[in-house]
């Protein structure tokens, strides 16, 4: 049979050309496939719901569910939105409508998306050979959540094109390469790692909400992992596990937050004998480089490079890094969502980056978003929690640097004046506590801010806007 | 308050505040064993930062295991 390009192969037929499907498997906390089970088998209950040309709204619980769903929806279904575990459901509504979804993937508990009144899919974590799914060949739209000002997430549009484009695609797999991650693969930073293992033909073992760092690294031990990719402060999780030395990579990757010079040596202590690299991906900008010197920051010879053919075009401007590329995501979903790149291509990835002598550094945001461990937190989507407090007039959330999670959300707080009067006669503690209760009630824990400050005047710009630090 | 001290009563109160149940807080308990994430490590560090006014993880060469590891790093930094 004659192989199509890889370029507009699907992940079905990755797998099924792979010439060794039989050997690779998806591995996650609650089981184990084979890539010619999955070829040959589904994860779907029944054949009463269809996926051919539907836009599904992927919402399993586990990641290997996700897995095996998503190699046979890409080529069949018309659209995929990947939802991560602790996608919050009240947002699935104006995510369906955005994104025009119009079939539900789910687990065994659908209650969440039971009263969506949308045709459901249910996917299990393992694989019916006697029920087999075609493979499709069509162009699939994958949609990837990307945190929002007002806290609903912004869907990122890319294709498999887009995706794999930073892969790189060898003809033969690499029998010794066993893929894992510690990021969810429905994040940007997850799927390119799972894309990774799909492409190459490699296993891949999936990290699993809520399991231990020891029981984890077991499982990767088990499983002779050796490609691991995790962001800084997954890293940096590791190292304080005192479980570090049960795996042995020889390929180690960070991205998803900076990436500084004191995690690089100390992961270089600890696996002498591994290639230690940092890479700068966003979900919009897609994978811009790949750090391999060992040393934080990037060389200035990755800007303004003057090959029309590159993959990836930088550039600096106003002092934040600009890319040009093929793995960019091509817009958002929804209705009056700005563009995504400017009218030449340009994504804006909002990171201000500093030249010290051959080497640019990364120092912040230009705009205000926190990146706290890899998931980003806008002040505005905090602000408004806060701000609907009765003794709250208003409020500034900003990051605070902090050696685990890169960054911490905290929070500025102006009382109304007769808050204040009687604040100094009760407890601030009280008042403090109260409003973080608010706050834990309605948003996930990396946004609840760590520390509530009580301020007399937050300072207010010419515009009227609140004038930002930027950390 | 002592060092250690200031740094249990933190940890006990940021479990609380995060609903994350702690083990016994012995000094050989390896520190992601103890109950707190990732997400509570960080708020510990930030709290002491200013309640010590100390900050020893930014330049650590090797990063702490164990609860008295973690204790010793803090004691160390206040003596130099």
């Amino acid at each position: 049979m004659k192989i199509q390009p890889s370029n507009s192969l699907t992940l079905g037929e990755f797998l099924k050309h792979s010439g060794r499907a039989a050997d690779g498997i998806i591995s996650g906390a609650n089981g184990c496939v084979g890539f010619k089970e999955i070829v040959e088998g589904t994860c779907f209950q029944d054949n009463s719901v269809s996926f051919c040309g539907r836009s599904v709204l992927l919402a399993t619980p586990d990641q290997l569910t996700t897995a095996l769903a998503l190699v046979k929806l890409d080529g069949l279904a018309n659209r995929v939105v990947l939802c991560p575990h602790d996608t919050d459901p009240q947002h699935f509504k104006s995510i369906i409508s955005d994104a025009q979804i119009d079939t539900v993937v789910c687990g065994e508990n659908f209650s969440d998306v039971a009263s969506l009144g949308l045709p459901i899919g249910r996917a299990h974590s393992t694989v019916d050979s006697q029920n087999p799914v075609p493979i499709g060949r069509r162009r699939t739209e994958w949609v990837l959540l990307s945190s929002g000002t007002t806290g609903s997430p912004k869907l990122v549009l890319h294709d498999l094109a887009s995706l794999i484009s930073p892969i790189m695609q060898t003809t033969k797999a690499v029998n010794s390469v066993v893929w894992a991650t510690f990021y969810d693969i429905r994040r940007y930073g997850g799927l390119q790692i799972f894309l990774r293992a799909i492409v190459g033909r490699c296993s891949m073992i999936l990290s699993h909400a809520g399991e231990a760092v020891g029981a984890h690294l077991a499982r990767l031990k088990q499983h002779g992992v050796t490609y691991v990719s995790g962001t800084p402060s997954h890293w940096r999780r590791v190292l304080m596990s005192g479980a570090a030395n049960t795996i042995s990579p020889v390929y180690v990757r960070l991205s998803g937050e900076i990436a500084d010079q004191n995690i690089l040596d100390a992961l270089h202590a600890t696996y002498p004998g591994a290639a230690i690299s940092h890479a700068y991906a966003s979900t919009e900008a897609g994978v811009g480089f790949n750090v391999i010197d060992g040393k934080e920051g990037f060389p200035a010879t990755l800007i303004d490079g003057h090959d029309p053919n590159a993959d990836v075009l930088m550039r600096v401007e106003d002092g934040s890094l600009r890319i040009r590329s093929k793995r960019t995501a091509s817009r958002y979903l929804g209705n009056d969502q700005p563009s995504l790149m400017s009218p030449d291509g340009f994504v804006d990835t909002g990171d201000l980056v500093d030249l010290r002598g051959d080497r640019y550094y990364f120092i912040g945001r230009r705009e205000s978003v926190i990146n706290v461990g890899g998931l980003k937190v806008y002040p505005e989507e905090v602000e408004m929690v806060i701000n609907k407090h009765p003794a709250v007039q208003k409020s500034l959330v900003r990051g605070r640097r902090n050696p685990i999670t890169g960054a911490l959300v905290v929070a500025d707080i102006l009382l109304k004046q007769r808050a204040q009067l009687s604040n100094l006669n009760n407890n601030q503690e009280l008042l403090a506590e109260d409003i973080l209760n608010r706050c834990r009630a309605v948003l996930p824990k990396h946004k609840v801010p760590a520390k509530v400050r009580f301020v007399s005047q937050l300072d207010v710009s010419a515009t009227g806007k609140l004038v930002r630090d930027h950390e | 308050m002592t060092i250690r001290s200031t740094i249990l009563v933190n940890i006990q109160k940021i479990a609380a505040a995060y609903e994350r149940d702690i083990a016994s807080l012995n000094d050989d308990v390896a520190l992601f064993d103890s109950g707190l994430d990732s997400l509570c490590f960080a708020v510990l560090v930030v709290r002491l930062e200013d309640e010590l006014g100390l900050h020893p993880l930014s330049s650590v060469a090797r990063f702490p295991v164990t609860i008295g590891d973690f204790i010793k790093l803090y004691e160390n930094s206040a003596k130099q």
